[in-house]
C-alpha cells in the first residue's frame, strides 16, 4: 500500500508528471517555491504595475547611489586604516613626504597614490554620497509638492525623512575620517557645537573623543559608526520604504482612465525591470564619469589635520551647508550667570537645525489635521491645486537655500566681491523676510495657475488664430479641450474650510469653543478659504457657457 | 513648431466652415463633459507597425551592449597599461592622472551603455501599453479586525498578564532597569571633564616657541605688521599628546605700537607692543589665521568672527561670542619672550561650565 501512497522521490516512472520535462529553470523555481513559496510572491508582484512620470525616477536616484556607496565603501574599507596613529609619509606623492600625519590620513593618500583604480573608487563614492543627498533632497520635494505624503503614506514619508537626515550624518562621519586639514576643521565645529549644549555638553564631548579634541579616537569610533551603525539603519530603512512602495502602490497624476483606486502604467516584468535595472547602470556610468572627470576631495591638496592650521575658504559638503550657514549668521550671544555659560550664539542654530528639518517631518500630519479627510489619497495633487502648501514648501526651501548662500558667505563675497559684513547681514534678514516673501507670492502664481486652468476648461485653449468677423470684430479662436483635458483639469478635490460652527446653541446657552479646534479653523481658512483657492469649474458652468448664451 | 502644434481642422480655413468656431464643444459625454473618458486608446510606435524600425532599435541597443563590452575591455587595459603615476594633459580639464580619467571613462562608458540599451530596448521594443491595475484598501475588513481583537483578548487573558499584578510589575521592572548596564557600559568612553577645559600647557617662564621654525622667539623676531605663531617650549611635533596639546595652546602673535592699544590691561599684559593671543577661535574652535595689518583685525576664516587685536580682542563681527583670551607676556633674563602664567579664562568654544 505504501508503495502506491508515497511518491517517488525521484519522480521517475511517475506517468503524466510534467516534471520530467520541465526546463531546467522550471525546476530550479519549483525548488525555490517548495522552501520559500516564491510563485506566490511573483504573483503579486512580477506584472505589478507602475505608473509612468519622470519625476518617479528622483527616487530611483537615491536608491541606486546608495547601491553605489554600500559598493566602493566596501572595496574602500580593504585599504583605508581607521587609526589616528601619528606616521610619518612616505608613500609616493612628493610633496608630502617626511610629513607626520595620522595612519588614517596615509592609507587615505595610498589609496589615491598607490592603489590603482582607488582613487576613481573614493572620488565615485564620495560623489555618489552627494548624488545621494542631492537625490533625496529633490525627491523629497516631488512628494511633499505633490502631496504624495498624504494617508497611507506618512510613515513612508517619515521613513523617507529618516534616511535624509541619517544620510547627512553618515556623509559627515564620513568625510571626516581621511583626517585631512578640511574635516578635522569641520570636526572640530561639531565638537565646540556640541560644547553649546548647555549641562551635557563638556560631558558629551569628552566621551566622543575619548577625552580632549581631538584625542586619538574620533576617526575609529566615527569608523565604526560610518560603516556600520548608520549604514545598517540607512539599509533597514531603504528596504522598508520599499517594501511600503510595493504595498501602497505607487502614485499617479489624474488622468483619463486614472483613478484613486486604480495605478495605470506599465508592469515591472519587463518594462520596469529594464527601465529601472537600466536606470542604475546610467546613474552608476554618470558617477564613474563624473569620478573620472571632476575631482573631489583633494586631501593631498590640503594636508593632513593640525588643530593650529587652517585654510580659507573651508566649506562642509554642500548638504551640512544650512547647518554651517546657520552658525555664521546667528550672532553671537552669550549669557553669562551663576558661574555657568550658556552660549546661545552656538546652541541656538543647534536647535534650529533640528527644529527645521522637523517640521518638515511633521507636515504630513499638520496638514491632515487642519483637512480632517481620512481618505486614502493615490491621485497626486498639481502644486497650483494646494497653493497653502505649495507656498510653505517653497518659503521652506527658500530659507534653507538663504541658509547655504550663508554657510558659503566667504566664498560668494569673494567671487562676487562683495563685503562679507552685508552677504551676512543679508542672510540674517533673508532668513526672515525670504521665506514670507516666497509664501506670498507662490501663492498668487498658483492662484494665477488655478485661474488660468478654469479659463482654459470653460473657454478652450489659445490658439493664437485670430479672426475676423463678418461685422469687422476680432476675436481669438479658442480651441475647445478634449474630454480628457478637461477631466484632467478638474479631477482634485477642493475642500471646504472647516468651521467651527454655531457658538450659541439653539437655546442660547454658549459653547465653549477649545482653542486647538479655534486654530484648526483659522488655519483651514487659510488653506481653502475663499481668497486661498479658486473654485474649480463645474459642469454647469461649462454647459452655459458651451450652449452659446454664456458668450462673451 | 506652435503653427505645427496646430491639428489640421483648427486650421482657419477648416474653421470658417464651422459655423460654432468660437467656444464650440466636441466632448463625447455631453451630459457630464468633465467625467473620466476611460483610458485613451493605445497610440502604436514606429517600431510596432514597421519591422524595419523594429530592427533598427534592436541593432542600436545591440551596438550600446557591444559598446559596453569594448569598453570594459578598456578599461582592463588601461588598468594594466598606465602607470598610476602618470600625469597627462587633457583639454579642457588640465594636468590630471592619466589612470583615473582612462579608468573612469570606460568603467562610466561601460556601465552607461548598459543602461541606454536596457532603456532604448524598454522604450522602444517592449510593449508600451498601458494596464490597469485595481488598488485595495489598506485597512482590514471590520470582520477581520474584529478577529484580531477577539484573538488578542484571548492572548492576553490566557498569559492573565491583567490579573497577576505581580508578575506584570516585576516584568517592567526587570526590563525598565536591565538597559542601564548598556548605559553604565559606555562610562568608560571618555574622562570626565572636570578642570581640563581650563589649562593648557603654557605656565610661568615657558619660552615662546615659533611654530614654524622651532626656535624661541626674542621681541626683535616680531616686526610690526607680521603676524607670528607660536606654541609653548617643550611641546614638540612628535609627542603622542601633540595635537590635543596644540589645539589648546595655540598662539598668535603680533607687534602693535603701544600707543595704539586701547585696552589697558593689554598694554600690562604685553611686551614692548607685543601682545600674544589664543589662536583658537571662541566660536567653535577654528585656528585664527588672517590677519589685517593696517586695523588690527584677526578673523577667523572658518566663520568670520572677527577680533580687534589693539582691542583686547574684542569681537567686532561674526558669531563669536567673547574676546580671544590674551596671554601674559615678558622677558627672561637672556631676552626671550616667555609666558608669565597659564591663560587666566578657558580658551576656544565656550562650554556650560566655563562661568
Amino acid at each position: 500500500m505504501s508503495t502506491t501512497t508515497t511518491p517517488n522521490p525521484s519522480g521517475a516512472g511517475a506517468p503524466g508528471r510534467s516534471r520530467e520535462k520541465a526546463p531546467a529553470g522550471e525546476k530550479v523555481a519549483d525548488w525555490a517555491d517548495g522552501r520559500l513559496g516564491i510563485y506566490s510572491l511573483a504573483k503579486a508582484n512580477m506584472r505589478k504595475i507602475f505608473p509612468d512620470h519622470w519625476s518617479f525616477m528622483l527616487g530611483e536616484i537615491c536608491l541606486y547611489s546608495f547601491l553605489i556607496i554600500i559598493l566602493t565603501g566596501v572595496y574602500l574599507t580593504l585599504f583605508f586604516h581607521p587609526s589616528m596613529n601619528e606616521i610619518e609619509y612616505h608613500g609616493s606623492y612628493v610633496p608630502l613626504q617626511g610629513q607626520l600625519m595620522s595612519e588614517a590620513f596615509a592609507s587615505t593618500m595610498d589609496i589615491s597614490f598607490d592603489v590603482r583604480g582607488g582613487l576613481l573608487i573614493r572620488q565615485i563614492h564620495h560623489w555618489a554620497a552627494i548624488v545621494f543627498l542631492a537625490g533625496m533632497f529633490v525627491h523629497m520635494m516631488r512628494v511633499f509638492f505633490t502631496g504624495a505624503f498624504r494617508k497611507p503614506r506618512e510613515i513612508n514619508w517619515l521613513f523617507g525623512f529618516l534616511l535624509f537626515v541619517l544620510g547627512m550624518f553618515t556623509g559627515f562621519t564620513g568625510y571626516s575620517l581621511p583626517d585631512d586639514l578640511l574635516s578635522g576643521t569641520g570636526v572640530r565645529f561639531t565638537q565646540g557645537a556640541i560644547l553649546a549644549t548647555p549641562v551635557v555638553g563638556t560631558y558629551i564631548s569628552m566621551f566622543l573623543f575619548g577625552g580632549e579634541f581631538p584625542g586619538g579616537d574620533f576617526v575609529s569610533r566615527f569608523y565604526s559608526i560610518h560603516i556600520l551603525l548608520l549604514p545598517g539603519i540607512m539599509l533597514g530603512l531603504v528596504v522598508g520604504h520599499l517594501i511600503l512602495v510595493f504595498y501602497h502602490k505607487h502614485t499617479q497624476f489624474a488622468g483619463p482612465g486614472k483613478t484613486n483606486k486604480n495605478v495605470v502604467g506599465m508592469p515591472l516584468l519587463p518594462v520596469y525591470m529594464a527601465k529601472a535595472g537600466g536606470f542604475f547602470f546610467l546613474v552608476f556610468g554618470f558617477i564613474a564619469m563624473l569620478a573620472a572627470v571632476a575631482s573631489i576631495n583633494p586631501i593631498w591638496v590640503l594636508g593632513p589635520y593640525r588643530p593650529d592650521q587652517v585654510s580659507t575658504g573651508a566649506q562642509p559638503d554642500w548638504y551640512m551647508g544650512f547647518a554651517e550657514g546657520l552658525i555664521r549668521a546667528m550672532p553671537g550671544w552669550e549669557i553669562n550667570a551663576w558661574g555657568h555659560t550658556l552660549v546661545l550664539g552656538v546652541f541656538i542654530p543647534l536647535m534650529l537645525f533640528g527644529l527645521f528639518l522637523g517640521i518638515i517631518a511633521m507636515y504630513p500630519f499638520i496638514e491632515s489635521w487642519v483637512t480632517g479627510d481620512k481618505r486614502e489619497h493615490h491621485i497626486l495633487d498639481r502644486p497650483r491645486n494646494a497653493p497653502t502648501r505649495t507656498a510653505f514648501g517653497v518659503a521652506w526651501v527658500t530659507a534653507y537655500m538663504i541658509m547655504l548662500i550663508g554657510g558659503g558667505n566667504d566664498i560668494v563675497a569673494t567671487h562676487f566681491h562683495l563685503s562679507i559684513n552685508s552677504v551676512t547681514w543679508f542672510v540674517r534678514v533673508g532668513f526672515f523676510v525670504g521665506p514670507v516673501i516666497a509664501f506670498v507670492v507662490t501663492k498668487r502664481i498658483c492662484l494665477g495657475l488655478q485661474r488660468r486652468d478654469k479659463d482654459k476648461v470653460l473657454h478652450g485653449r489659445e490658439s493664437g488664430i485670430i479672426k475676423r468677423l463678418p461685422h469687422g470684430e476680432f476675436v481669438e479662436v479658442h480651441e475647445p479641450l478634449s474630454q480628457e483635458a478637461l477631466h484632467t483639469l478638474t479631477a482634485h478635490d477642493q475642500y471646504q474650510p472647516a468651521e467651527i460652527g454655531p457658538t450659541v446653541d439653539e437655546n442660547g446657552v454658549e459653547r465653549k469653543v477649545k482653542r486647538p479646534q479655534k486654530l484648526r479653523a483659522k488655519l483651514s481658512e487659510a488653506y481653502f478659504g475663499e481668497d486661498n483657492q479658486i473654485p474649480k469649474p463645474t459642469a454647469e458652468e461649462y454647459k452655459e457657457i458651451t450652449s452659446g448664451h454664456g458668450h462673451h | 513648431m506652435s503653427s505645427q502644434d496646430i491639428p489640421e481642422e483648427n486650421l482657419p480655413a477648416e474653421r470658417a466652415a464651422d459655423e460654432h468656431a468660437h467656444g464650440a464643444v466636441s466632448v463625447a459625454d455631453e451630459k457630464h463633459p468633465f467625467a473620466d473618458p476611460g483610458l485613451p486608446p493605445h497610440e502604436h510606435r514606429i517600431q510596432d507597425i514597421d519591422e524595419r524600425a523594429a530592427k533598427r532599435s534592436e541593432r542600436t541597443v545591440a551596438l550600446l551592449f557591444t559598446l559596453s563590452m569594448l569598453a570594459t575591455v578598456g578599461f582592463i587595459a588601461s588598468f594594466v597599461a598606465i602607470p598610476a603615476d602618470r600625469i597627462v594633459y587633457i583639454f579642457p580639464l588640465g594636468h590630471i592622472s592619466g589612470l583615473n580619467f582612462a579608468l573612469g571613462m570606460t568603467l562610466g562608458l561601460a556601465l552607461f551603455c548598459i543602461g541606454a540599451g536596457a532603456v532604448h530596448w524598454a522604450r522602444t521594443l517592449m510593449s508600451d501599453e498601458e494596464i490597469a491595475d485595481e488598488r485595495h484598501a489598506i485597512a482590514a475588513e471590520p470582520e477581520v479586525k474584529a478577529q484580531v481583537l477577539a484573538d488578542f483578548k484571548q492572548g492576553a487573558k490566557e498569559s492573565a498578564l491583567g490579573r497577576r499584578k505581580l508578575i506584570r510589575n516585576t516584568m517592567f521592572g526587570a526590563l525598565t532597569l536591565f538597559p542601564l548596564s548598556g548605559i553604565v557600559l559606555l562610562r568608560d568612553l571618555g574622562p570626565l571633564p572636570e578642570d581640563k577645559l581650563r589649562h593648557t600647557r603654557w605656565s610661568r617662564g615657558k619660552l615662546l616657541v615659533n611654530v614654524n621654525t622651532d626656535e624661541p622667539l626674542r621681541p626683535s623676531d616680531v616686526a610690526v605688521g607680521s603676524l607670528t605663531f607660536a606654541k609653548p617650549e617643550g611641546l614638540e611635533e612628535h609627542d603622542h599628546d601633540f595635537q590635543t596639546e596644540i589645539a589648546k595652546a595655540a598662539l598668535l602673535i603680533v607687534r602693535l605700537q603701544p600707543e595704539n592699544i586701547k585696552d589697558k590691561r593689554e598694554l600690562e599684559w604685553s611686551h614692548e607692543g607685543i601682545v600674544a593671543y589664543s589662536k583658537i577661535c571662541t566660536h567653535v574652535g577654528c585656528p585664527i589665521s588672517l590677519y589685517e595689518q593696517q586695523t588690527h583685525h584677526v578673523l577667523c576664516p572658518c566663520h568670520q568672527s572677527t577680533f580687534d587685536l589693539a582691542d583686547g580682542a574684542r569681537v567686532i563681527f561674526g558669531p563669536a561670542g567673547h574676546a580671544l583670551p590674551q596671554l601674559r607676556i615678558g622677558v627672561n633674563d637672556e631676552g626671550y619672550l616667555q609666558a608669565l602664567g597659564d591663560f587666566d579664562e578657558p580658551v576656544g568654544p565656550a562650554f556650560w561650565e566655563r562661568g
